[in-house]
């Protein structure tokens, strides 16, 4: 683009560095206060350095609160609704896109509409909802990780469902006329070769459904109250106490709630601002 | 707008082929929000506290009683409008950014603008919790950074200084975290669009004698203005619920609740106060409010002539 290259570049770059700087410096503040030993955290002198890391905190973390359990239920019910979420939306995209029925339209606005539902509002019947289907399945009822699951697969589905729709919509339909002539029935079309090729939207989609699950708040507080089913944003929120909070600790829980999404984001970035534009697109 | 328009053949069967297909997500969908949607609904009609909740006590029927009370009530036109502002301060903010970013972006060579990018994907991976705590501690009146920097370069009053206490800097407080985890987003999209626009169209766009400035107004804008509308959406929608952020930040609501917005506010009054019908009714304003959010921006895709499906 050369219209917009001029004199001025390199005070541009150089601001860019330094906005690149400030924009990931909490990150690193969060990684280094996790490191420090406990004196030089409640210093009120902080220094952006330490000189005598240490992994105190993340020990104390991980075995005063029983951290571990909270870091596995958090895991579980993210690749639950991930899993789930996959086979669901990918299966309505498809329906969505390569089938011609009536109604169709009507679904794609409802679609849309779903999206823009004020999930939190639903805390209120979501947990009666889930008191009554814990009556007869326990498993999916109020302080169970099913619970979790269940609220955060409805939630996630009209954003991926919409999002592979545009996916599923850029394979030719020659291919699949191509395929049936072949002699291949639809659904041994669907899965063997529109799922594959639809793989970078699935897994765009996949990571937002984590992160969602992952990053949940409000419905781990309100539907799990009791510690075993306990999900990571609420174990970080024991260290807050009224005469002192444990910063240390609370820094060490957040650098470990952070590093999963961290990894999953850097390793499917391609793949993710692509499936962005492709939904946006659509 | 997709190529499943293009298909002309169509099989028999089709409608039942789709219904098997849609089959699982619908359930899912209407089990866990098409029905809670009805119940809060219907909850917001009802006297509903803890006796009902708990104790199976009956129900009373109560018609638009909890709105009244809602609307006589001088906290909750307070938490609205503060609610407003604070989602379009958000929105303002992080479109700024994430615009002013994107342009900057597209004006840089690989190396600083791959750093950006990193940086950006680390805010933007950052869960709500995790960033919310990290900003807290920053701004800590005594152990934070911000103060003792402030501090060093001569602003002594600013010694234990308490970015909480007051509501307008708390809410400021918040709005910057808020700003910082979700302008990678707009800065994405707004990135793709701009290397997307063909380098003939501004070529020619110079060749006319048009300014940059000119170009980018009379030709980038009007190329970037569906994506912006979306990410102007997605933003509205995004901010105007906010409840994490909120409540682990300001610890649930602020000093005497002076930074509540509309979602702590409902959550506080259902399951702290345990009145649900309450809740519930708070809980349709706002549904009400996105979903009037929503057709307007389906009237703006409309009126853009773009198709649906």
């Amino acid at each position: 683009m050369r219209w917009l290259r001029r004199p001025g570049r390199a005070a541009a770059e150089v601001l860019t560095v330094v906005i690149a700087g400030v924009v990931a410096f909490p990150l690193y503040w969060m990684v280094l206060t996790a490191l420090k030993p406990e004196g030089e955290v409640l210093s009120a002198n902080p220094r952006p350095w330490t000189l005598a890391p240490t992994w105190d905190n993340f020990h104390r973390v991980l075995t005063v609160s029983g951290f571990g359990r909270f870091f596995l239920n958090s895991v579980v019910v993210a690749l639950v609704v991930v899993a789930l979420s996959l086979v669901l939306s990918f299966l309505a995209a498809v329906a969505l896109t390569r089938f011609r029925f009536r109604g169709r339209t009507v679904l794609l606005v409802m679609l849309l509409v779903a999206q823009m539902v004020p999930v939190e509002a639903l805390t209120i019947p979501l947990f009666f909802v889930m008191r009554i289907v814990g009556e007869t399945a326990p498993v999916f009822g109020v302080n169970h990780l099913g619970s979790l699951v269940l609220v955060h697969l409805a939630f996630s589905l009209p954003f991926a469902v919409w999002m592979l729709r545009g996916f599923v919509a850029a394979v030719p339909v020659e291919l699949e006329e191509a395929a049936a002539l072949d002699g291949a029935s639809r659904f041994r079309f669907t899965w063997q070769v529109l799922f594959p090729i639809v793989a970078p939207g699935l897994v765009a989609s996949s990571v937002l459904s984590f992160i969602h699950a992952w990053n949940d708040f409000l419905f781990a507080k309100t539907f799990v109250t009791v510690e075993e089913s306990q999900t990571l944003p609420l174990a970080i929120l024991v260290f807050f106490k009224p005469d002192q909070n444990d910063w240390g600790a609370i820094m060490a829980g957040s650098t470990l709630m952070t590093i999963p999404v961290l990894v999953f984001f850097v390793l499917v970035q391609r793949r993710l601002v692509s499936g962005l534009a492709g939904a946006v697109k659509g | 707008m997709s190529a499943g328009d293009g298909m002309t053949t169509t099989r028999r069967g089709d409608a039942l082929a789709a219904a098997r297909y849609l089959a699982p997500a619908a359930l899912v969908l209407v089990g866990l929000l098409g029905y809670p949607m009805y119940q809060l609904v219907l909850i917001s009609f009802y006297d509903y506290g803890q006796e009902q909740a708990s104790a199976g006590a009956p129900l009373t029927f109560i018609g638009f009683d909890n709105y009244q009370r809602l609307f006589s009530e001088p906290q909750f036109w307070g938490v609205l409008g503060q609610t407003v502002a604070f989602a379009a301060a958000c929105v303002a903010g992080t479109l700024l950014v994430g615009g002013a970013l994107a342009v900057l972006a597209s004006r840089v060579r690989a190396v600083p603008r791959t750093l950006l990018f990193l940086a950006a994907l680390g805010a933007w991976a950052t869960p709500a919790v995790a960033g919310s705590t990290v900003w807290l501690f920053l701004f800590d009146a005594d152990l934070g950074l911000v103060n003792e920097v402030l501090v060093g370069l001569g602003i002594h009053d600013m010694a234990g200084y308490s970015w909480t206490y007051d509501k307008l800097v708390a809410f400021a407080l918040v709005a910057g975290e808020v700003i910082w985890c979700s302008f990678p987003f707009v800065m994405v999209t707004l990135y793709a669009g701009i290397r997307a626009i063909p380098a003939e169209v501004l070529e020619a766009a110079t060749l006319d004698g048009a300014s940059t400035w000119r170009a980018t107004r009379s030709v980038v804008l009007p190329l970037l203005r569906p994506l912006i509308a979306v990410a102007t959406i997605q933003s509205i929608i995004w901010d105007f619920k906010l409840f994490t952020q909120i409540y682990v930040m300001t610890g649930g609501g602020g000093v005497a609740g002076q930074n509540l917005v509309l979602n702590v506010y409902a959550y506080q009054q259902a399951f702290a106060a345990s009145d649900y019908g309450l809740g519930s009714a708070i809980g349709v304003v706002m549904t009400v409010v996105l979903l009037v959010v929503t057709l307007f921006y389906l009237r703006a895709l409309r009126r853009r002539g773009e198709e649906l499906a």
